[in-house]
Order: C-alpha cells, then sequence, then structure tokens
C-alpha cells in the first residue's frame, strides 16, 4: 500500500539495476561468440555518445521512440493497449508524403511543415480511429483491432509504392524526392544559424515537435480534465460510468491522441531522412515504442529519457555490429531485448527484493525505537 | 485472568484450539500483536473488531495462508504447525469464507468431493459423498439437493453446502467467516439453528462477524480485537452491545440513532413503473414504483442483489431502463446509460454502494477524489481545458476539516485511507453539493463503528434540511435506525412497503423472503 522505497530508489536505482542486469547477460552473450563485453561495452557507448555524429544519430532514433512511447502511454492511461503505433506511423506517413509531393514541396519548409504535422496527425488518427470506435461501440479488442491494421498499413503502404507513387522506370518501391521545399532543417544546420558545429546526421527539427509533444502530453494527462476523465476511465471503467463520464468518448478521444502522435513520428523519418516514401520508413519504432512506454513509466519525462536509452541502444548497436563482425544484427536485436525484458516485463523482479529490503528497515527502525 | 476465565467456562481439560502469542507483521505494519485465544470444545466463540483490527489475519494464519512470525498453535492440546491448508484441513480445522468458493456450474456433491476424490473412477466418491451428506443433513439439520446445481442453489443453500464440505472433511473447529451478510433474518435464523446442532455435537465454531446482535444471540464467549491487539475476551452473558462497541472503538459509541420525527414536505422523486433488463435478457427490476418526499429517508431493504443495485444505478444515470422517472415533477430521459453528469446538475447525487469499484479511484490522491463526478463544474475550470487544481484542493482541504477525514492530509492515495474515512471522502463529496435527492448505498459497508455514528448523523441532517433520502442497505438495523419509511425488494419487485414504526426485523424478514402480501 504504501511503499518504504524512497523516490530515489523507485525511479532511479530499480531502472539502473534492471540495465545492469540486462547489460550482464548480454555480456555473457558477447563472450560466447568469443568478444571481450568490456570492449563491446566501450564501442557501444562511444558508438552512440562519442561524438557529434553518434549524439546525432542517436537523438535521432530518440525521436522516433519518443512519439511512439508516447503513444502507447496517452492510450495506457486511458486503459488501453494500442499496438498500433507501427501501422499508425506507417499511414502517417503517408499522409506527410502526400503533402510533400504536392504542389507544396516546392515552396518553404517553413509553409510545408506545419501542414505536414497536421497530415501526419489526421493519418495517423484515421488509422487509429477505427478501431478505436470498434472497441468504444461493438467492444471488438483494441488489442487485437490494432494489430490488425498494422498489418492493413503495411499492405497499403506497398499498395501505393508499387502501384501509385513510384517512380516510373524504375525498380524500386519508392516515391520520387521530395521537392527543396520539403526538406526540413537537420540540426547542424540549426546549430551552425548559433554558431555551433555539429556532424551532419539525420537529427532534424522533429525532435522539437518531439519535446513539444512530451509537454503537450504532461499537461493532458496531470493538469486538464480531459486527462483527469482518461485516468480515471483507465483506473475504473466502472467508477468513471458512475462519475458520468462517457466511456464511449474517453476511448476516442484518448485512442485519436494516441494515433496522433504515433502519425507525427514519421515526420521524423519521411521529411528528416528519406526524404521520399520508402517501405520500411517506421523501422520498427511503433513496437519499440511500447518498450519505452513501460521503461518510462508512462510519464513524458521518463518516456523521454527511455527513448535517448533506445537511441543510444540502436545507434551504438550499429557501430557494433559494424566494428565487431563477431556480433552481428541479431546479436545487438537480443541486447535490446534483453533490456526490454528487464526494464520492462521484468521490472517486479528486482523491485520485490529491494521493496521487502526497504521494509525490513522500516520495521528494525520501528522496533529499535 | 485469561487462567481464570479459561477455568470457568471450559469443561473439557484441553480447549480445541488454543493460539500463544500470535504475531504477524507485514512490513511495518503490526497485524496480530501477541494473541492468545482459547476455544473450548463444544463452544461457540465470537471474535469481533473493526475493519483492518485482524481478524482476518488471524485466521489466514489459522488456515495456513499466512505463516505467524511468533507464537504456537494448540489443536486439542497438541502443539502443530499449519504451513498450508490441507494441514489446516487435515488438523480437522474447517473454513466458511466470506465468498463462497464453490464451483457455479457443478452439482453439489461434485463440489463436496473436489479435492478429496479418492481414485481415478468419479463415481465411487461420488456415492460415498451421497451417503455421508444424507448422514450429515439428519444429524444437523443441513439439507441440501444433492444433485443440484449450485446456480440453482440460494445463498443459505449454498452456505449450508460449505458447511458441509467442511464437515465431509471432518472439520472439529469451524470458522465461519462474517456468515450472515448475504442471508435473511429467517435464514439466518437456521445458520444459528445449525450451529448450536454442531455445537451439541461437540464441534467448536468460530463465528467472526461485524453484527453485535448476532454476537450476542449465538455466542458462548467472545474475543474483542483493535488494532491487532486482542483486547479482551469475554463472556457472552457478561457483556452487552454497547460494551462491546466501546471495547471495539475504544471509547463510548452511540449505536442508536437520534433523530426527531419525520416531517415530510412535497414530493421529490416519483418513479413509476420502473423496468430494468440486463445484457442476458434477464429482468432486474419490474413495475417499480416509489415516493420520496422532502425530508423524508426512504430506506431500500431485501437481500442482496435483488435488484437494488440496478435501481440505484438507474437513478444515478448509470443504466437505461423503462418507464419513468421524475424529479421534482420533472420527467428525467432514461434512454441512456451515461447521464452521471446531468443527473448531478438536476440535483440527484449519489454515494455509490461499492466504493473502491464506483465511489473513489483509489489510485488518485484525495483532492482528486474530493471532486470525482463534479470535475466539470465552472469552479474547477480553467481556459483550454485545464483544471483549476488550487480550487479542488481547496474545495478538499475544507471537506477534510469539516469530516474530521483522517490523516488530515489530502495528497495522500484514497488506498492510503481507512475504509470509514474513504467513505467520508465520499460522503462529504455528495453531500456537500446540496442536492435535492441524495442517493446512498451501503453508507457503513467496511465502515469502522466511529465513523458509522459520524456518517448516520450526516444522513439525519441532511433529512432535516429537508432533502429528499433513498438509503439502500443489506443491514436491517441500519434501515430500521435511519429511515422514515422502508420499502422491501424481492426478485426485482418491491414487495412491500412499511412506516418504520410499524414494523419489525421479522415482519421486514418475510418480506425480504417474498412471502409478503404482495406475493401471496
Amino acid at each position: 500500500m504504501n511503499s518504504n522505497i524512497p523516490k530515489w530508489v523507485d525511479i532511479g536505482l530499480i531502472p539502473g539495476l534492471n540495465l545492469l542486469i540486462a547489460f550482464a547477460l548480454a555480456g555473457i552473450g558477447v563472450l560466447v561468440v568469443g568478444e571481450s563485453p568490456y570492449r563491446a561495452l566501450t564501442i557501444l557507448l562511444q558508438g552512440a555518445l562519442g561524438s557529434s555524429y553518434g549524439i546525432g544519430y542517436t537523438l535521432f532514433y530518440a525521436t522516433s521512440f519518443v512519439f511512439t512511447g508516447l503513444a502507447v502511454a496517452v492510450a495506457a492511461h486511458a486503459g488501453h493497449f494500442n499496438i498500433g503505433g507501427e501501422g499508425q506511423a506507417g499511414v502517417g506517413g503517408i499522409g506527410v508524403a502526400l503533402i510533400c509531393l504536392s504542389f507544396l514541396g516546392d515552396s518553404h519548409w517553413l509553409l510545408v511543415f506545419p501542414i505536414a504535422v497536421l497530415a501526419a496527425v489526421a493519418f495517423g488518427v484515421a488509422w487509429a480511429f477505427v478501431p478505436a470506435y470498434l472497441q468504444a461501440r461493438r467492444g471488438s479488442h483494441i488489442v487485437i483491432t490494432t494489430i490488425m491494421f498494422n498489418f492493413i498499413a503495411a499492405a497499403l503502404l506497398v499498395y501505393l509504392l508499387v502501384n501509385v507513387l513510384k517512380v516510373e522506370g524504375t525498380l524500386a518501391p519508392e516515391s520520387r524526392r521530395f521537392g527543396e521545399g520539403a526538406r526540413i532543417p537537420q540540426m547542424n544546420e540549426v546549430g551552425s544559424w548559433f554558431g555551433l558545429q555539429l556532424a551532419s546526421t539525420p537529427w532534424n527539427i522533429s525532435f522539437f515537435v518531439a519535446v513539444a509533444a512530451c509537454v503537450f502530453t504532461w499537461l493532458l494527462i496531470w493538469k486538464s480534465k480531459l486527462g483527469y476523465e482518461m485516468r480515471a476511465f483507465g483506473a475504473s471503467a466502472e467508477a468513471a460510468v458512475y462519475a458520468g463520464i462517457s466511456p464511449f468518448k474517453i476511448t476516442m478521444v484518448a485512442m485519436t491522441i494516441s494515433g496522433a502522435m504515433a502519425g507525427m513520428m514519421a515526420l521524423n523519418t519521411v521529411m528528416g531522412e528519406s526524404q521520399r516514401l520508402i517501405l520500411d520508413a517506421v523501422q520498427g519504432a511503433g513496437f519499440v515504442g511500447i518498450a519505452v512506454a513501460l521503461m518510462g513509466r508512462s510519464h513524458p519525462v521518463g518516456i523521454f529519457l527511455a527513448a535517448v536509452l533506445f537511441g543510444i541502444l540502436f545507434q551504438g548497436g550499429a557501430e557494433l555490429a559494424f566494428e565487431m563482425p563477431a556480433i552481428n544484427r541479431d546479436l545487438i536485436v537480443m541486447i535490446q531485448g534483453l533490456v526490454i525484458l528487464f526494464t520492462g516485463a521484468l521490472e517486479n523482479m528486482i523491485r520485490w527484493p529491494i521493496s521487502s529490503f526497504f521494509d525490513f528497515r522500516a520495521t528494525a527502525k520501528e522496533a529499535a525505537q | 485472568m485469561e487462567a481464570e476465565s479459561e477455568k470457568a467456562w471450559h469443561h473439557d481439560a484441553e480447549p480445541a484450539l488454543k493460539l500463544k502469542g500470535i504475531s504477524k507483521s507485514f512490513g511495518p505494519v503490526k497485524a496480530n500483536v501477541d494473541i492468545d485465544l482459547s476455544v473450548a470444545k463444544g463452544a461457540i466463540h465470537g471474535i469481533v473488531g473493526e475493519n483492518g483490527a485482524g481478524k482476518s489475519t488471524l485466521m489466514s494464519i489459522l488456515y495456513g495462508f499466512y505463516k505467524a512470525d511468533k507464537g504456537e498453535i494448540f489443536i486439542d492440546g497438541k502443539q502443530i504447525e499449519i504451513p498450508d491448508s490441507n494441514t489446516a484441513i487435515a488438523a480437522g480445522i474447517g473454513m466458511v469464507f466470506q465468498h463462497f468458493k464453490l464451483v457455479e456450474n457443478f452439482t453439489v456433491l461434485e463440489n463436496i468431493i473436489l479435492g478429496v476424490e479418492s481414485g481415478g473412477l468419479l463415481a465411487p466418491s461420488l456415492d460415498q459423498a451421497r451417503k455421508t451428506l444424507a448422514e450429515l443433513a439428519d444429524e444437523y439439520e443441513l439439507q441440501v439437493d444433492p444433485e443440484a446445481k449450485i446456480e440453482d442453489l440460494s445463498v443459505g443453500a449454498q452456505q449450508r453446502l460449505e458447511i458441509l464440505k467442511a464437515l465431509y472433511r471432518k472439520a472439529n473447529i469451524l470458522i465461519l467467516d462474517e456468515p450472515t451478510g448475504v442471508l435473511t433474518p429467517t435464514e439466518a435464523d437456521h445458520l444459528f439453528r445449525i450451529l448450536r446442532n454442531l455445537k451439541e455435537q461437540g464441534k467448536s465454531i468460530i463465528l467472526i462477524t461485524h453484527k453485535l446482535r448476532e454476537i450476542m444471540d449465538a455466542t458462548d464467549t467472545v474475543s474483542v480485537m483493535r488494532r491487532g491487539e486482542m483486547t479482551d475476551t469475554v463472556a457472552t452473558k457478561d457483556t452487552s452491545p454497547e460494551g462491546l462497541a466501546e471495547l471495539m472503538v475504544g471509547r463510548k459509541v452511540l449505536l442508536k440513532v437520534d433523530k426527531a420525527p419525520a416531517n415530510p414536505g412535497k414530493n421529490i422523486l416519483s418513479v413509476r413503473n420502473l423496468n430494468v433488463t440486463d445484457g442476458q435478457g434477464v429482468a432486474r427490476l419490474k413495475g417499480i414504483d416509489l415516493d420520496i418526499r422532502a425530508g423524508e429517508i426512504l430506506g431500500i431493504a431485501g437481500v442482496a442483489d435483488n435488484g437494488q443495485s440496478e435501481l440505484l444505478q438507474v437513478l444515478g444515470g448509470m443504466r437505461t431502463a423503462e418507464g419513468t422517472i421524475a424529479l421534482n415533477g420533472k420527467e428525467i430521459d432514461l434512454s441512456l446509460g451515461d447521464q452521471g453528469r446531468s443527473r448531478r446538475q438536476i440535483g440527484i447525487s449519489h454515494v455509490p454502494e461499492d466504493r473502491h469499484r464506483m465511489g473513489m479511484i483509489m489510485s488518485f490522491s484525495a483532492w482528486e477524489n474530493s471532486v470525482f463526478g463534479y470535475h466539470n463544474e465552472p469552479e474547477y475550470s480553467r481556459p483550454l481545458g485545464l483544471a483549476n487544481q488550487i480550487a479542488i484542493q481547496n474545495t478538499s482541504r475544507n471537506e477534510f476539516e469539516r469530516y474530521d477525514i483522517r490523516p488530515r492530509n489530502i495528497d495522500l492515495t484514497a488506498t492510503f485511507f481507512s475504509g470509514g474515512n474513504q467513505q467520508k471522502v465520499v460522503i462529504a463529496r455528495e453531500v456537500e453539493r446540496n442536492p435535492d435527492l441524495l442517493l446512498i448505498g451501503q453508507p457503513t459497508r467496511g465502515v469502522d463503528i466511529g465513523a458509522i455514528e459520524f456518517i448516520h448523523k450526516q444522513i439525519v441532517k441532511l433529512r432535516d434540511q429537508g432533502k429528499a433520502i433513498l438509503l439502500v442497505s443489506v443491514e436491517l438495523e441500519e434501515i430500521l435506525s435511519l429511515s422514515d419509511r422502508v420499502a422491501v425488494m424481492f426478485e426485482g419487485t418491491i414487495s412491500g412497503e412499511r412506516v418504520t414504526s410499524e414494523t419489525d426485523v421479522n415482519d421486514l424478514g418475510l418480506l425480504m423472503a417474498g412471502m409478503g402480501e404482495a406475493t401471496t
């Protein structure tokens, strides 16, 4: 009920220890393939944080994970498990691409970017809307329907890229390159406006949108009446009905905001990196978002930190696979999996002994008095 | 004193059950502190105490759910360890839980043998159980149809089956946890007859209840628990309900509600031909007619689950219904099931029956719960859909002060408060809205005696201010002491209506069992 665990242990020590265990196990994996875990860790951290190039990529990945993590968290507060971030982001990408491929693509990014944000939101929302409606009106479980919508989104994307948007005479399933007006500034350009020297990376200004989304989510969940209703409904649907909160409204609104967050993730990759619509613009970020939300305890600050951690794993992991041929892509995925397992799913495994230790200490202190 | 009194009550040399120095802590919470208890063979021993006094923990230790940190257990003078419930059963301890542990779609016999089947085939076990059951039924007035499915049995019969299950496993010590909560007065009488039969056969019975009346009627000795300690053990004949209440709370309590005669004014609520059918197509309310006037408390009596919950939910705007409901002469639309907010706006406040599942969000802070359902009021709003948290906290702080809610800290999570203080948060919230009609379900369920007194006073005070109050409670005593009129519900109908001063427990008991004038 009222735990004796100090706050710093709760939000600092426990996740830290979980991370440590995950890395220790990953280290064993590295040993098994005949490499030095210490050197692997050094390369991973060096690759992710050791240069402005590494940091740029780390934060580029983190930007995607913030969006998809927030998407999962917003729905989770209202008691829904939105697994459809992948699909919603994919469809959001279609929205972004359609704007950038239109005549707008030849104007200026200051004009295109806000419109592209709206398009990402609208398309992401549209993709979340149908599962939300089916849940709210028909009781079809949102976990099932959002997963199904991920597949539909993937199929839709393939159809569009193969039949509609593909450049005539090429074999690659991708759209044409966006116009120069649809190119949003990368952070190294932003840095140069202020006299900062940064390496050229895909880290771009959608990072600021991600930070704004974090602030928005914090205000929404903890400061607004709507967030209050969402949390109430998420904690107890029956109590929410008692209080006159409409389950239909909350489900629809929460999934709408969730879909909007996921949709905006496409800004980062489609507009900020590839500059064209490609098949794997989402790169699994929709699913990483689940782990990020779990690890970040559905709190914007936690989500931001968790997203950066996963950014480090992605960027550092890529460097690691490059530097140490014995460590291939699959081992990297295993390391990421271990982190998700320990920080998310097995969180209670370490929490239990720690909380009994603090309970014991509290009892002992009381007995001593 | 313990040794002396033991001599006085126990004819047999060894008590059937003896606990010595049992202690159990959960972290810093001391649930049981150095408990001594002795139950004689052939005695009914009552244990009373408020919620959280440690009764359930003690019984869980006896039944092997928890392991005591310290202390010894003796059965018939022999010390034993009880690491799990199988050991407890083998030692002759039987438990009848408040919530029955029966498989709904099994027959009585199948439930009896569940867990004690012998061999790979069921038939021999069933035959044996049938024989034993017939013997037990004769011996103890415990008739239950062996071939009936559980879902077709009345609650009383299900409870008899739980007792039979324990006896079939050769229990000598029978523990009953709040056994009468779900029974009509007649069924409760039947239960106590059974317990007396068992006692005459030399069985020992431990009766856990918060109903002091039952303790006085049924037990030989009674122990009082308070804050994890066994504060006293006395012979029942030497004590009184008032004395027990004082021992439970630690101060004098007023068990009787002090109230002047009602002074009813104009009609506030009128309900006509109200019908509710649930999702399975079962009629839950059948043609309910009700009137409540200003300055009057209408009590709805009845065994749980006879339509009272549905009535509250319809009035509170939580479910749809057919028929008409008018408040102050204005008809209410019953076609929508999410009208909690609009009900509040027209002056209906609602203290729900189950505060954990409905009345509060247990993971929210107390101040967030202080406006639950009223959070959209303009005074709690700021531009852009933000909440005016300062105003909400002020309201909460105010109510904490006026209703003496403890601990006096609005930032604590709802789970941190005792049942009585949680209920005070809910009642403060609903009463302070100054409603025309207050719906209040099980106002004192899981609430300590000290808070019961306070809550009852608040309800009477609201009535005296000229409000209409609909009180639903399964506690007949509460209904009788608070209401000005009583309507009894049975299977979704009103089986009878009485003026409180012209009725009594027996009269209402018949109506609760559907044997009143309305059904004959």
